[in-house]
């Protein structure tokens, strides 16, 4: 029992990101009827966020401290954060320590922004082109911004530390009556899941209350007919890009600590998104969330012991295996909606 | 001639020529001269414009007269080259059995992912053949490491059982070889500051290039050709004129698979390793980037592809700030580090960078790839009679 | 003698029953038009003759051979071929390949590898195209890309490619829709041609009364997915029923 436990649990943080990437793609397939490979690298754009707004804050300028000498005995010079100056030490210190947290309030309008742009700029001249032209430019454009990205950082994994209090683990299992220490689950991962959570929430809450969202759910059901009805709808596509663009950079920011950020994650959580979108169906938001989270939780249990010894690397091919049995039995995957992407 | 009309003979030949000469052709610059880096005239890089052409060539007869984008065919690559190395570990070093098992056995395993892939279509297809593709890598990276060699790949040894070779002595290492010619045999040619290089691997290579290239002319132009065109045009009217579009679609992806096998077992006897790397999705990314960047459904526009991807992919990717320094050395100081550090970013270790420039432009203002760009500058510069319209636009060789 | 026999055909969408209990017999050799008001069901039941859909009951006879279950490719080889209401045709190819395609399909069947001769020589086949564009009067657009001809080009393109398979039974698909009044006229007129010169049965779906009252030799009315009346042309003219039915449509096009 607490071994399942835990496999849901572990299956949960991946499963998380896997929901929030599909759903944006989802969103930006449903609404503009762009095959977008270059989300993920948007999701790679909102983890260097956080990095970039913890280097940001920890900007430096040298004092020389009269106080203490280096082993020659001059003066030492050390590197005082400017944000010490502004604060002080003990709150410039709290700042930093919480910079992923912080940095998601600076990547919503520099995610919102970078999908603006991209739609503006690139997407919207390829709604009349075919898939495979939409597919082909995306996917330059990713290969572009990832070695962008590379360019700057580097390309090896930037440790991007999570806030102190979320650093350890604790004891889920004892925590819910099982024995102690067989649960024990990384704070973090949990603050993702609920992150996740409330996304999520968030993005359904807007589609289903809002005038704006109730025009896109009708605009990704029948476009040609909310166009009738005088509504600009390219408009609100274009705001729903720059949302889609922004759920997958806050996954991303949250999820540096998880796995420090280097410049391909997103190509290697955009494979696995797509799949992770066909199997929950086309087009389908609460197919994406829900495929997202199951597959993600499948992948965890096929990596345990147990299941590894009986059908070893199982846990390899987990999800592309059940993707192939899905498309084959359901071909619009398990939520899929009838006339999307069918010719 | 050959069973080709005048136009696609020629054509033929113009390609036959230019592989032949392309130890010239691509060492242009005299040695130790400053553009020196540009030559690519060695046999390593010169195999490979050849066996990716091979590999591009293929796929162009699924995505080019088909339509259905593939975003595995690396798996088959893969899968032909681990056949062909088992060949060399087992049988012979000599490379015919190794590449013949390799289509052989790329070709089955594209009969089984097709036929299964090929249920769906248009994303859930490409999506579909990725999903295979990724399997094969994890595996080959994992459960299957005694067949694959793992993360360190495979390498014919001198203690590998070779039942029809003799054996070998303790610490010789066994070489590739076209009954005893050994593939990394080269002959150098010095031309006053010129040094070019023959080798032999190259040229069986090249060889076996332009057999390929040669069969999917008559591909293009047979009656099967025309019908894989008519899939991508209109199933509809294909399935109400009486025609069964699944096996068609299935033959040109086992065709094309077994073109992938047959670069993978090339890529073997040239240089006898293998990797899982191989099979990664970027590799099949690769080669959807050089068929679209050459021209899909053109006859050369792949191998064009292809050639200008793996020279940018050696030689741009050389190109340091040293270099750079080097070229921009007469300008005055200011100018000379103002270009450096624009330039610098698009080559050496960011060739990637400019790759996926150049393949945006194209798809965004160049949908026929260089093919289409060579016709408009043909156009703009000739006009001449619009040429005879032939039906896959392969009208000029674009070169 | 009936080349095509429908018995109590039925088909259910969901809550909507599209198709009641149909019966119709074509009889070889004749023109038989098939007319009712929109969402009658006439599409649904020619979808059901070529193999898109399956019905939930009765059964569908060709030439005494049931087409039920078969693929729309091998109804297409046993010898009905159809025509649709938008020209379906190779957009991408030009209008001899377009004509080659089915001449290919008559000789080899639904599928052959026959990757390695080139097209060229193969001078049956060649002929036999261009045969068939000169009497179509499409010969000097042969090497024009399909998709940038005229509606009307295009229209003819395609029953002369579904003629190339000299198929037994023609079904039409509201051919003239969308059409100018003398682009109809010159299909009707192809249409009229095409039955004097050849053995052929054709069926036509048509919202248009003077194409189906120029060409019909019998009309069968269509209604809420039942058939009303079946009748020569002069009884249908009159018949109260199909005025009901079409709440004085006929008056205007009659």
């Amino acid at each position: 029992m607490d071994a399942i436990i835990l496999q849901i649990l572990n299956g949960l943080d991946k499963g998380s990101a896997y929901a929030l990437i599909a759903l944006g793609l989802t969103l930006i397939f449903g609404t503009l009827g762009v095959v977008n490979f270059a989300h993920g690298a948007l999701f790679m754009i909102g983890a260097f966020c956080a990095v970039t707004f913890s280097k940001f804050l920890t900007l430096s300028h040298t004092v020389i401290d009269e106080n203490k000498t280096d082993f020659l005995g001059n003066p030492a010079k050390i590197e005082v954060p400017y944000i010490y100056d502004l604060f002080g030490q003990a709150t410039g210190d709290a700042i930093i320590d919480w910079a992923v947290p912080l940095s998601l309030i600076v990547s919503i309008p520099v995610m919102v922004g970078i999908g603006f742009i991209m739609e503006r700029g690139l997407i919207k001249h390829f709604y009349k082109r075919p898939h495979a032209d939409q597919i082909l430019v995306t996917f330059g454009l990713a290969i572009v911004l990832q070695e962008v990205i590379k360019y700057y950082y580097g390309a090896n994994p930037i440790p991007t530390p999570a806030p102190d209090a979320f650093r350890g683990s604790f004891d889920f299992g004892a925590m819910m009556g099982f024995d102690p220490n067989t649960i024990i689950y990384p704070y973090w991962r949990l603050v993702y899941f609920a992150f996740a959570a409330v996304i999520i929430g968030a993005v359904f809450a807007f589609l289903q209350f809002t005038t704006f969202g109730m025009v896109v759910r009708a605009g990704m059901a029948d476009r040609e007919t909310v166009g009738l009805l005088g509504i600009n709808i390219d408009k609100r596509f274009t705001i729903m890009f720059g949302i889609a663009a922004a759920v997958a950079g806050l996954a991303g920011v949250m999820y540096a600590p998880i796995n420090s950020p280097n410049y391909h994650m997103g190509m290697d959580f955009l494979v696995l998104s797509f799949v992770v979108v066909v199997v929950g169906g086309m087009g389908s938001l609460p197919g994406a969330v829900l495929a997202g989270f199951l597959l993600g939780i499948l992948e965890s249990f096929a990596s345990m012991a147990v299941v590894l010894e009986l059908i070893p690397g199982i846990n390899q091919v987990i999800i592309y295996l059940v993707a192939i049995i899905i498309l084959l039995t359901r071909p619009r995957g398990l939520m899929g909606r009838k006339g999307v992407m069918e010719e | 001639m050959l069973g080709l009309n005048k136009k696609d003979f020629g054509l033929l030949i113009i390609v036959a020529i230019l592989t032949m000469a392309a130890p010239f052709i691509l060492n242009p610059f005299p040695e130790g001269s400053a553009m020196a880096q540009f030559n690519a005239g060695y046999p390593d890089l010169m195999q490979r414009l050849v066996i990716f052409g091979i590999f591009a060539i293929g796929f162009n007869i699924l995505f080019g007269l088909t339509g259905y984008l593939s975003f595995g065919h690396a798996a088959f690559l893969g899968v032909g080259s681990y056949a062909a190395i088992w060949m060399m570990k087992l049988l012979t070093m000599n490379v015919i059995p190794a590449i013949v098992v390799s289509i052989v056995i790329a070709g089955l395993f594209a009969l089984l992912v097709g036929w299964i892939s090929l249920r769906r279509s248009g994303i859930y297809f490409s999506i579909l053949t990725l999903a295979f593709a990724q399997m094969s890598y994890a595996l080959a990276y994992s459960v299957l490491t005694p067949i694959t060699g793992g993360e360190t790949g495979l390498q014919p040894k001198y203690t590998d059982p070779r039942i029809l070779d003799g054996a070998l002595e303790a610490g010789q290492s066994p070489r590739a070889n076209l009954f005893g010619l050994d593939m990394r045999a080269s002959s150098e040619l010095v031309m006053g500051n010129w040094v070019f290089t023959f080798n032999a691997g190259y040229y069986i290579a090249a060889i076996v290039m332009l057999i390929a290239f040669y069969m999917s002319i008559r591909i293009f132009r047979s009656p099967f050709g025309m019908m894989l065109r008519a899939v991508k045009s209109n199933q509809q009217r294909m399935n109400y004129t009486g025609l069964n579009s699944k096996p068609y679609t299935l033959a040109a992806f086992v065709i094309s698979g077994m073109y992938a096998g047959l670069a993978g077992g090339l890529l073997v006897a040239m240089d006898t390793q293998v990797g899982a790397e191989r099979m990664f999705w970027t590799a099949s990314g690769e080669v959807v980037l050089m068929t679209i960047l050459g021209g899909a459904g053109t006859l050369i526009g792949p191998v064009l592809g292809a050639g200008l991807i793996k020279y940018m992919e050696n030689i741009v990717s050389k190109i340091n700030k040293g270099v750079l320094e080097q070229w921009f050395a007469f300008m005055p100081d200011g100018i000379e580090d103002l270009l450096v550090t624009m330039i610098y970013p698009f080559v050496g270790k960011g060739w990637h960078l400019t790759l996926g420039i150049i393949f945006m432009l194209v798809v965004i203002f160049l949908p026929g790839g260089l093919v289409e760009g060579g016709q408009r500058i043909g156009r703009l510069f000739g006009r001449k009679k619009p040429s005879d319209s032939s039906p896959d636009g392969s009208k000029t060789p674009a070169e | 003698m009936a080349i095509l026999e429908v018995k109590n055909v039925g088909k259910r969408f969901g809550g909507l029953q599209a198709l009641g209990d149909v019966n119709l017999s074509v009889a070889e050799n004749s023109v038989h038009a098939i007319i009712g008001p929109n969402g009658a069901g006439k599409s649904t039941l020619l979808n059901c003759l070529v193999g898109k859909l399956i019905p939930d009951t009765g059964s569908v006879m060709f030439d005494g051979q049931s087409v039920l279950g078969r693929k729309p490719y091998e109804i297409n080889q046993m010898g009905i071929s159809r025509v649709f209401q938008t020209p379906e045709i190779f957009g991408d190819l030009t209008v001899l390949e377009n004509m080659l395609i089915p001449c290919f399909a008559k000789r080899d069947g639904a599928f052959r590898m026959h990757a390695i001769e080139g097209i060229d020589n193969e001078k049956d086949i060649l002929g036999k195209a261009e045969h068939m564009l000169e009497e179509m009067k499409l010969i000097d657009k042969r090497e024009m890309n399909a998709a940038s001809m005229s509606r009307g080009d295009k229209r003819r393109l395609e029953i002369a490619m579904c003629l190339a398979q000299d198929p037994r039974l023609l079904l039409l698909d509201e051919p003239t829709a969308g059409m100018a009044r003398a682009d109809t006229n010159n299909t009707i007129d192809l249409l009229k041609q095409i039955k004097e010169e050849r053995d052929i049965t054709i069926a036509i779906i048509e919202h248009d009364m003077h194409v189906v009252f120029s060409l019909a030799e019998r009309i069968t009315v269509l209604a809420q997915g039942t058939p009303l009346v079946e009748d020569t042309p002069d009884n249908i003219k009159g018949h109260p029923k199909v005025r009901e039915a079409y709440l004085g449509e006929t008056q205007d096009a009659a």
